[in-house]
């Protein structure tokens, strides 16, 4: 191993502002040669705000960044790829439509206006060998898994031959398996003398792989430590701020009857593929039915197909006793089916639009808001300012556009005018992704409230943890179907890991 | 005057008809090339109307002025390119909505044409000339059989616009500059990420495209229809936004849709000189339009669209 | 209900929500707050276009402050400027309208043009062709006839988009060509008045039931002004007080977030540019039953497009459409003053109102370098 104690880089003070937020707060930080510093933080503390300044792609409002012994200031990214630093980002910033030759040159210094695939081809597999991570190169991204785009994005950085290697969050969306060879090719790297700096929230990861960690929060740095001397519980305590519990006190399990019944779904995903294959599971009231999977895998269409956004090819759903495969998404609402889906800003909130709209969202016809399909005004606005003190979410006045409130706020928001109408059965999906340690505890409580009042909840999410420690049954979806089912208690980390990736069905892999 | 079925289908009937496609193609042709790039690069610009219409009336005014129908063209492609820059600023710094920056441009431009036309040869009815481009018989192709009357006797702007298209299809495709452009059009936070400038390649693009459509512009008043009036453009700048889809967003594509929508125009155009069967003459003018909502509705091309077309992308999140 | 996260649930917000006459006076001062700020920006871009059109009209040899006097004298000086300007602002009115509510809804209806053509078709026709009938109940029956004509080529434009998945602009635009075409063939040719007595082409005269009433004697003011009042008053109560609204402008937020709440934008879609062709068809009905009396190809000489402008600068609000439709309307009306008076040629006013439009994006970057 290199000289353990040679410092690469030192970050100094820095400073980064965005309208509203200081996102970076006099942050120092050092990196050494031959390490892994992990950058740990929840949700907003700053750690991408300080790597995407590192890499480039920001100017630092103050502070310094001092590499190899040298002040210096990075304009571009391609200035910092070109002396030493590249970043493997956590949406891999790879052009989809283009191949993998082409993605990996792009940007790149080229000796004159011609473009020539050929050599770009003959380079990635120059740098897929030299890195034993072999990939085509004439393959559209596209039609990559994760995996496979995160390997050309890990391969576009390497073939600048940089020395400090900085990755985003790789793990969220690999497999325990894919996560573990991911770590295997870490330390290969380091073993060959570069530096790997990583940005993560998992306290597992921070333990297994890095040498040293860095704890941010609320974008200062609040320590620096050896992660031999430390264990997982003061890493929680130091970045969130206070003892955080481990495990969310759950009462058993005392489930109903049947409030979800699917059997032999099969529904179509994007044009010309089928999404869900045959597939069949039940949701009892009273009960926490998590799906795990590597996302891609039809979670989205099963939640819509539930939920009567999306038309059923073959199969039934049941729901409450009726038989609701063919019903408008609206009469499934009146039903009493709330559905949370997958990224929130995008899917269910009007962002240009005030509090009061998104509030009444899915009540707004009929009584008693708006009987006759004309609105009541009066009635409208106590029954928002209810909600939104109740649920507490966060803003000056019903008037405020839903832009202008946090991620938290919104989810609240969400939650609000879902569970407001007492539905029988709740679909969630990733509801906790991007939020902060707080404003996810509150999703998690009143998720599992939801169920101890006897309703059903059908979660969906990306978080191996979150299923575990919530549901109370998991189901792994792969390629469209169920390929297997636990009860959370007896869950083995392992063996979902192993189905999430197809290993266990005898069918194409997963993603 | 009544013609005979026959007569429509005689070679010297066909012969200038596909002359006259490959003519009336070429305003579609040119401004659909820089369009091309524009909407490569993810800017919409639905101003390529106004545009053409300026471009119209600085080429004719150029060439009055200076009695060089050359030094109009150089004329008309410069007020192209300062409304594409008026658009290209409104879109990509300013970030404003892509089509209501369009929509103004397309009013400026009849406004400020209108206007300074009549500002140079006031509102008297009397007819301006201007020196125009004569067609120009390529020696030795022009006496070719079939081609040589459609390809090779046609004004310098048919030349220039068909040779443009291998050109833009090189440049798009097999140099970094065109690479880049497409990226950004895709994804341009990725691309800015691998060390592209967004900023700098989405504004080349809208100027080049204001420049073809300058061009386009030109040949209208100093080729083919040697005037100007407020008129003139009748909606070609709208149809060359459908060639750029059409043509799926490639030089080549743009060329075999111009000739399309060419064809249709000529069509109409020789129809009624025809007057068969008392056709109303509105049914004929109507023609091309028709034919470009058809394609519009066919969806050819859904499946290139850039991705980011259309979509407000500002720096730095 | 536990919440980690803060300890205080602040008292004061749920007291006040009990209390009626706050919540209501906090509409209020929310409204004129808002209002205020949109008529700053609204005049700020008055007067940066004011500026560069003297700059224009001082180039080209004329003195401006001449120019504005006459523009200003010729619009609001007299009765029958007033009168004029009302006239104008009308169609402008109903068919910004009709702009709003598809904008709102996430369409970008460019064809007010050609349903203000096939609104006057309508029109003409109901009111040329019915049987005889007493005037209230002909005139309304005329006015539906022109809502139904745009409704028509609204909803035309609105199905290939929802249907197809297809370009609206290009489908409008086109669509506009095609209905002015439309109508020229028909006025030239079925309908045109043989009586030969008037050598442009034109349908024979309205009866007079079908005729818009005068709003202000000796002038050429009709009721329709009322009528534009009263459909801008309809269109906030339909935008903002209603299911309906409440899903068309859900749609043009955000369709995504639409769909997952039930709504079918597909069917969004082609409501609203029924409702918004409609609208403009109206325009076209006011143009043939309260100015012209007989439909002939130019019934609009782009009020369509002039009505787009208007409805933006109305920042899409209905009272707001009101106000820009008069100010485009006394622009209208003074540069034909103008060019009476200093020879400022008419064109001047699509100038005006490109820059209006520009100086409105670039408010827009100011206000945003601001925040």
């Amino acid at each position: 191993m290199a000289d353990a104690e040679l410092v690469m880089l030192k970050m100094e003070g820095i400073c980064k502002r965005f309208p509203g937020v200081v996102a970076n707060n006099g942050v120092n930080l050092d990196v050494r040669a031959g390490e892994v510093h992990a950058l740990l933080g929840e949700n907003g503390a700053g750690k991408t705000t300080l790597m995407s300044v590192l890499c480039g792609l920001y100017h630092p409002d103050a502070g310094s960044i001092i590499w190899k012994g040298h002040p210096v200031r990075f304009a571009s990214p391609r200035q910092a790829a070109a002396l030493g630093i590249g970043m493997v980002h956590q949406d891999f910033k790879l052009i989809q439509r283009m191949t993998v030759a082409e993605n990996m040159m792009l940007g790149r210094q080229t000796r004159g206006p011609y473009f020539d695939l050929r050599e770009a081809a003959r380079m990635v597999e120059r740098v897929s060998a030299d890195f034993g991570l072999p990939i085509d190169p004439r393959t559209p991204v596209r039609q990559l898994s994760a995996g496979m785009q995160q390997r050309v994005a890990i391969l576009k950085v390497l073939a600048g031959s940089p020395d400090l290697v900085i990755f985003d969050e790789p793990t969220s969306v690999l497999t325990p398996q894919e996560a573990e060879s991911l770590f295997k090719m870490m330390r290969s790297l380091v073993a060959s003398g570069k530096s790997i700096c990583f940005i993560t929230h998992k306290l597992e990861e921070v333990m297994s792989i890095a040498t040293r960690v860095t704890v941010l929060r609320d974008g200062r740095v609040i320590d620096t430590l050896e992660t031999r001397q430390t264990n997982p519980r003061e890493l929680a305590r130091l970045m969130v701020g206070r003892e955080v519990l481990f495990t969310i006190q759950k009462t058993p399990c005392a489930p109903g009857e049947a409030a979800l019944g699917v059997q032999h779904l099969t529904t179509a995903g994007a044009p010309g593929q089928v999404a869900l294959r045959d597939l069949s599971l039940e949701v009892r009231q009273g009960e926490i039915l998590g799906i795990a999977g590597i996302s891609g895998n039809g979670q989205n269409e099963l939640a819509e197909a539930i939920a009567g956004l999306r038309p059923v090819l073959s199969g039934s759903i049941k729901i409450g006793g009726f038989d609701t495969t063919h019903w408008r998404a609206e009469k499934i609402t009146d039903l009493g089916v709330a559905y949370i889906p997958d990224k929130v800003r995008q899917n269910a909130v009007f962002l240009d639009l005030d509090l009061t709209h998104n509030t009444i969202a899915k009540s707004h016809r009929g009584a008693p808001l708006a009987p006759h399909g004309i609105f009541r005004m009066r009635v409208i606005d106590g029954h928002v300012r209810r909600l939104l003190t109740q649920y507490r979410v966060r803003a000056p006045s019903p008037r405020t556009l839903a832009k202008q409130l946090s991620g938290g706020n919104l989810q609240r928001l969400v939650l609000a005018r879902e569970s407001s109408r007492a539905p029988q059965l709740i679909i969630a999906a990733n509801p906790t992704a991007g939020l902060d340690v707080g404003a996810t505890e509150y999703v998690r409580t009143q998720l599992l409230e939801e169920r101890d009042r006897g309703r059903a909840v059908l979660l969906i999410s990306a978080d191996l943890d979150e299923l575990l420690a919530l549901s109370d049954r998991i189901a792994v979806l792969c390629s469209g179907r169920i390929v297997g089912m636990v009860a959370a208690a007896d869950a083995d980390l392992e063996e979902i890991g192993l189905m999430m990736g197809g290993a266990r069905a005898a069918e194409q892999p997963c993603a | 005057m009544e013609q005979s079925w026959q007569q429509l289908l005689s070679a010297s009937f066909l012969l200038a008809l596909l002359s006259s496609c490959v003519r009336m193609a070429m305003p579609l042709l040119l401004a659909g090339l820089g369009e091309t790039f524009a909407e490569r690069s993810g800017i919409l610009n639905i101003g390529i109307e106004g545009t053409m219409l300026m471009g119209a009336m600085a080429g004719f005014v150029g060439s009055r002025l200076t009695g060089n129908p050359w030094l109009g063209l150089c004329c008309g492609i410069l007020a192209g390119v300062l409304m594409a820059l008026l658009h290209a600023f409104l879109t990509i710094t300013v970030v404003a909505d892509q089509v209501v920056s369009g929509l103004s441009v397309n009013i400026l431009g009849l406004g400020l044409s209108t206007l300074a036309f009549r500002a140079f040869f006031g509102l008297s009815g009397q007819t301006v000339k201007a020196p125009g481009f004569d067609p120009l018989l390529i020696p030795g192709l022009s006496q070719l059989p079939v081609i040589g009357p459609i390809l090779f006797r046609q004004q310098v702007l048919v030349y220039i616009g068909l040779l443009l298209v291998p050109i833009a299809y090189f440049v798009l495709f097999r140099t970094t500059f065109g690479q880049q452009v497409t990226a950004v059009g895709e994804d341009p936070r990725a691309a800015e990420s691998m060390g592209v400038d967004a900023l700098r390649s989405r504004y080349a693009c809208v100027l080049v495209g204001g420049a073809t459509a300058g061009m386009a512009g030109v040949f209208l008043s100093l080729g083919e229809l040697r005037g100007f009036s407020e008129l003139m453009v009748a909606g070609r700048g709208f149809i060359a936004v459908a060639v750029v889809m059409f043509g799926r967003w490639n030089p080549v594509g743009a060329l075999l849709a111009a000739l399309l929508f060419g064809f249709v125009d000529a069509l109409q155009l020789h129809l009624q000189a025809f007057s068969i069967t008392s056709i109303p003459p509105q049914v004929l003018q109507g023609l091309p339009y028709l034919v470009t909502i058809l394609a519009v509705v066919s969806g050819v091309g859904r499946g290139f669209i850039p991705s980011a077309l259309c979509v407000p992308y500002r720096r730095g999140q | 209900m536990t919440d980690p996260e803060s300890g205080q649930v602040p008292a004061e917000p749920a007291a006040r929500a009990q209390d009626p006459s706050w919540v209501h006076a906090h509409h209020v001062a929310d409204a004129v707050l808002r209002a205020l700020g949109s008529l700053g920006m609204a005049l700020s871009a008055i007067v940066a276009a004011i500026v560069v059109a003297g700059g224009i009209i001082a180039l080209l040899g004329i003195n401006p402050i001449e120019a504005f006097r006459a523009f200003f004298v010729g619009s609001l000086g007299s009765k029958n400027g007033i009168a004029e300007v009302l006239v104008r602002a009308t169609p402008l009115a109903l068919a910004g309208l009709g702009v709003t509510v598809a904008f709102r809804a996430g369409v970008w209806n460019i064809g007010a043009e050609g349903q203000i053509f096939l609104g006057a078709l309508g029109a003409a026709l109901v009111g040329i062709y019915a049987p005889p009938l007493p005037q209230p109940l002909h005139l309304l029956l005329v006015l539906a006839g022109g809502f139904a004509g745009g409704a028509l080529w609204g909803g035309l434009a609105g199905f290939l988009k929802a249907r197809f998945d297809a370009n609206e602009i290009i489908i409008t635009i086109m669509l506009n060509y095609l209905g002015i075409l439309l109508v020229s063939f028909l006025v030239t040719g079925p309908l045109k008045d043989s009586s030969g007595l008037i050598p442009q082409p034109q349908t024979v005269p309205l009866p007079a039931s079908a005729i818009l009433p005068k709003l202000i004697p000796a002038t050429r003011a009709h009721t329709g002004a009322l009528l534009a009042l009263l459909v801008a008053f309809l269109v906030w109560f339909l935008l903002k007080r209603t299911t309906l609204g409440y899903t068309l402008r859900s749609a043009g937020a955000n369709p995504d977030a639409a769909r997952h709440i039930g709504i079918n934008v597909k069917r969004a879609v082609i409501i609203a540019m029924l409702i918004s062709g409609g609208l403009a068809g109206l325009a076209g009905a006011n143009e043939v039953s309260g100015v012209q009396h007989y439909l002939t190809q130019d019934i609009s000489s782009g009020y369509g497009y002039l009505s787009i402008a208007v409805a933006l600068f109305g920042g899409l609000e209905p009272l707001g459409v009101i106000l820009a439709s008069l100010f485009f309307g006394m622009v209208l009306v003074g540069s034909e003053s103008m060019q009476r008076a200093v020879s400022v040629p008419v064109y001047m006013v699509y100038i005006i109102e490109g820059l209006i439009i520009v100086s409105m994006l670039l408010r827009q970057l100011a206000w945003r370098r601001s925040k």
